[in-house]
């Protein structure tokens, strides 16, 4: 068993339910209790969908557990093709169900029902939502497209035919995935490339047996296609662009690995490269943003295009990097091994939150739930994956990927962050009472974080956090240890010093002074060894 | 002397249609209930033992991201769980190991159990006897189950009470005291306690109790009224324990309010002029608020589906305070009992489905398009977009409705959707491009 508080990803059938939502003409009929149905105001609530989700739950109760559930689950899936007639039935069952183990798929086959049923296995108890989502997309592609992969040959592009692609991977309940495919197919028709299908965002199950009929394939969102791809490459031939164009960097590599694979002439990239990110991150006003510490957790495709942007397009330093995604684990890892940093890899929010309280970044990238911890250590955030909240569907246009996905990163990273000038009145007048412990900084908005709520839920984490070894500490650009365990005392005038510190800078200014001191031997802090350290460690 | 009830339930003809249904629901299960009751015990953690689905449930169905540290959490059930229940026990006993040493400041932890937890049979009740053993004094354990096999939306509410019951004190006199039973606003029971207090009842508590050390005690000399339609199991429980309840309507309304108030003024023999000097100022008061509706709400009809018991005293509300028209009055189950003091104010020959198919009653409720639908989360956004106003169902369990000074609040919620309308002179349908791409934003 596990403690959980929050979770990250919800159980493997909500991925499922994603997928038929997605798409226009796919019913699910789920064995599953009345609690259950929960998950269809995700869609209605969250996403503002403005249908029902096409699930059909079973909601069976205990007293139908000695009779037949097997035969609720077969009236399910008859009553839910006479209703809704979808072009094609996923069959399953949520946690609960899977323990009565009712076989939904041999009872679906059962009904002779006259259009593909493709029976789902999604073990509720070891996997979870992305996994989910991405194990049905594969089904339901591998079921669709069987016999077309029946000796299957590719035939050559015609001369003169433009190239044509596929966009796999936006589902429902994505984040940003409405905005991002707008922007992808537009760049790639800017490119002229066509874009032959989407899926499963909009798609039909007609278009799902038309993927075949593409050049080759874009895998926009990994943790949902990747699989698929795979198979796709095996049995169509299909190659995949895998480069996820989220950043001007990565946009970049993109656009070249399109014009490579789709064989176009190398001088079409030049004329759609283009983002303001470049020049607003050169202008002087962002030097501000310099070194900045970042810490970054989230779904590994957007963590791993985060942490470059990060550094190479803003010029922050990442502090952490994370994923719940245990799918991609060993990705992340690399990239933190390239960071020099240490990669978590974990959904378990309270380690989470355990580990931004122990880092004191200036800026945290992550989901709603960093935001959440953001907002009670009254560190500055921005979201940059799901899981998703009402707000990660703004009404604007708004895409992570392609060039304007970069000006729009641009804008909602340094949103939160307060501008250069606004720092250095702070550190000119700190005695100005508007600028005091207790006065709400501006950029976390009014109403949270007041000064004694995050210290007193910022102490007893930083409690829980074991004492880091020596070595760790004292590596270059490793944070210091945290004040646990240690018999430092702060002399009066000292400590009066630190709180005219900023308080977004003061938590930081403790740790790296006290880590001084252990480093020099110092037991009692004084002013000077406030400085010294200050001297020490630089900025 | 008596207090005459204020109205007569009229009789025969006016009993309401009931009709059963079975199919889909569409309604959350018992282990919702912890969203408000996390809040309400100030001192008490509810560990759901179950599956991630539970965890996210709660999580989606609170809406959004609570900012302050919540009491609650899920004990994640996982495939090497499943293998053993010997296992299963040794893995909870860590769990709570975890989190009480997490949360030193927790009195009272109720395991709750699950759809999966019930399923593979782990006794909850037995691992609660094994750690209160270990942690009383200091934490008291308990066990309920909120699964969705067996539980409803707010009977987890029902559950959790139930569950406390038999550890409430005996009191040691047969002298009258009032108990309030169910979950109320802190502000609405300050409010009730006002009004008890200056009709000369001063003997009362609520249950459930602020904090869990403020337990009321129970005795042959309790009285006890409901103040949420849902509390089944543990009004049973508490008239084992001796305490017998007052029938009356629900407090919602300036109505049910006075009926209720009424009925303990009642039994704790208040005089009639006395009931009336302290009833009549915020009756009067309430009516005022409740007319600004009137016009706005009156001939209206308005559809319940089925979610938290509620629906036949907001019915009632409706129907004869601000003169709406009742077309259908979805509820989960009917607790005939109860409710009867509602079900006899109803407007005659209302129409209650016990019960649901959630496809049918979508089908009723097109065909009759009904000025207003009350109704859950999954359905509010397909209907409007249908064009029929809607008016969430949880709300009405998430605010504070009841008694006097909320009447023109509850009348607000209903009026509100009609209010909104009124104001926007864009869209009467959704843009496609609200959750799909935009054409305009596709073009070049």
């Amino acid at each position: 068993m596990q403690l959980t508080v929050w979770t990250y990803e919800g159980p493997p059938h909500v991925g499922a339910i994603r997928i038929a939502t997605a798409m226009k003409d796919v019913h699910y009929v789920l064995h599953a209790p009345q609690g259950d149905t929960y998950a269809d105001l995700l869609f209605t609530m969250i996403e503002r969908r403005d249908k029902r989700t096409p699930v059909t739950y079973t909601t069976f109760q205990a007293r139908d557990l000695g009779g037949d559930t097997a035969d609720i689950f077969q009236r399910a899936c008859l009553d839910a093709h006479e209703r809704f007639k979808p072009a094609a039935i996923l069959v399953g069952a949520s946690c609960t169900a899977e323990l009565l183990q009712d076989n939904p798929a041999g009872l679906a086959a059962a009904l002779n029902l006259p259009v593909p049923v493709i029976p789902l296995e999604l073990p509720s108890y070891q996997k979870k939502e992305n996994w989910g989502a991405s194990e049905t997309f594969y089904r339901l592609t591998r079921a669709l497209l069987a016999d077309r992969a029946q000796g299957f040959v590719r035939a050559e592009r015609a001369a003169g035919k433009r190239p044509s692609c596929n966009l796999l991977g936006p589902t429902a309940l994505g984040f940003r995935h409405r905005d991002d495919i707008t922007e992808i197919s537009r760049l790639l028709a800017r490119l002229g490339v066509d874009v032959n299908v989407v899926a499963p965002f909009d798609a039909s199950v007609a278009d799902i047996a038309r993927i075949p009929d593409a050049d080759f394939n874009i895998c926009l969102y990994p943790e949902i296609a990747d699989v698929t791809v795979r198979w796709l490459e095996r049995a169509f031939r299909q190659p995949t662009i895998r480069t996820v164009p989220i950043g001007v960097g990565a946009t970049t590599d993109f656009i070249h690995e399109v014009v490579k694979v789709a064989e176009l002439d190398p001088a079409v990239a030049e004329t759609v490269i283009g983002s303001r990110l470049p020049w607003y991150s050169r202008s002087v006003d962002s030097t501000y943003l310099t070194g900045k510490r970042v810490f970054i957790f989230g779904d590994a495709t957007h963590v791993i295009a985060a942490a470059r942007i990060a550094t190479e397009e803003m010029g922050f330093t990442v502090v952490g990097v994370g994923t719940y995604t245990r799918e991609f684990a060993r990705e992340v890892r690399a990239l933190a091994e390239t960071l020099g940093v240490e990669a978590l890899i974990s959904d378990d929010y309270l380690e989470v939150e355990a580990r931004i309280s122990e880092l004191q970044p200036e800026l945290v990238l992550g989901t709603q739930m960093e935001r959440h911890i953001a907002k009670r250590l009254r560190v500055a955030c921005a979201v940059i994956s799901a899981p998703v909240h009402v707000q990660d569907f703004p009404a604007r246009y708004s895409p992570q990927m392609g060039f304007e996905g970069a000006n729009v990163i641009f804008d909602s990273w340094i949103h939160p962050l307060m501008m250069g000038l606004e720092e250095h009145l702070i550190g000119m007048f700190r005695g100005d009472f508007e600028f005091s412990d207790n006065a709400t900084p501006s950029h976390l908005g009014s109403g949270h974080g007041s000064h004694t709520a995050a210290r007193t839920v910022a102490e007893p984490m930083a409690a829980e956090i074991p004492a880091r070894p020596a070595a760790a500490a004292a590596s270059p650009g490793a944070m210091p240890p945290p004040t646990t365990g240690t018999s430092i005392i702060w002399a009066t005038d000292a400590e009066l010093e630190l709180k005219k510190i900023p308080f977004f800078v003061r938590g930081k200014a403790r740790r790296n002074t006290e880590r001084f001191a252990i480093l020099q031997g110092v037991d009692l802090i004084t002013v000077d060894t406030l400085y010294d350290a200050k001297a020490h460690f630089g900025r | 002397m008596t207090v005459h009830a204020p109205i007569t339930p009229a009789a025969g003809c006016s009993e309401p249609v009931v009709q059963r249904q079975r199919g889909q629901h569409a309604v959350f299960c018992g282990l919702t209930g912890i969203i408000w009751m996390h809040r309400k015990i100030q001192d008490a953690f509810f560990l759901v033992v179950g599956s991630r689905t539970c965890a996210h449930l709660i999580q989606s169905a609170a809406g959004v991201m609570i900012f302050a540290e919540p009491r609650f959490a899920t004990a994640i059930i996982e495939e090497r769980d499943l293998a053993g229940i010997a296992d299963a026990h040794e893995e909870l006993d860590r769990v709570v190991d975890q989190l009480l040493s997490r949360r030193p400041d927790i009195k009272l932890l109720f395991l709750v159990g699950s759809c999966p937890s019930e399923v593979i049979k782990l006794d909850l009740g037995r691992a609660a006897q094994r750690l209160d053993k270990r942690f009383n004094p200091g934490c008291r354990v308990l066990s309920y189950s909120g699964s969705g096999i067996e539980t409803t939306f707010t009977q987890g509410e029902d559950a959790a009470l139930a569950a406390m019951v038999p550890g409430l004190p005996a009191s040691g006199t047969s002298d009258a005291s009032l108990l309030i039973v169910g979950a109320l606003a802190d502000v609405v029971e300050d409010q009730f306690r006002r009004l008890f207090g200056e009709m000369g009842i001063r003997n009362v508590a609520f249950f459930p109790p602020r904090h869990s050390t403020d337990m009321p005690s129970i005795g042959p000399g309790t009285l006890m009224l409901l103040a949420q339609p849902f509390l089944a199991e543990t009004a049973r429980l508490l008239e084992t324990r001796g305490a017998v309840r007052l029938a009356a309507p629900f407090p919602l309304g300036v109505e049910g309010t006075t009926g209720w108030l009424a009925a303990a003024a009642a039994a704790f023999g208040v005089q009639r002029g006395t009931f009336d000097a302290v009833t009549s100022g915020p009756r009067e008061r309430a009516g005022k608020a409740l007319a600004r509706y009137e016009p706005e709400l009156g001939g209206k009809s308005v559809f319940f589906f089925p979610d938290s018991q509620l629906e036949a005293p907001l019915a009632r509300f409706l129907a004869r305070e601000v003169g709406m028209r009742i077309v259908e009055v979805g509820m989960p189950y009917l607790h005939r009992q109860h409710l009867a003091p509602d079900m006899a104010l109803l407007p005659p020959g209302t129409l209650i489905t016990e019960g649901a198919d959630v496809d049918l009653q979508m089908d009723r409720c097109r065909a009759a398009r009904p000025d207003l639908v009350v109704c859950g989360l999954g359905l509010a956004n397909p209907l409007e977009a249908e064009g029929l106003n809607t008016k969430w169902s949880i709300e009405l369990v998430f605010t504070p409705i009841q008694g006097y000074e909320q009447a023109g609040d509850l009348a607000e919620l209903f009026a509100r959707p009609f209010n909104r309308k009124a104001r926007l002179k864009v869209g009467a349908r959704p843009s496609r491009t609200a959750f799909t791409r935009s054409e305009a934003e596709s073009c070049n």
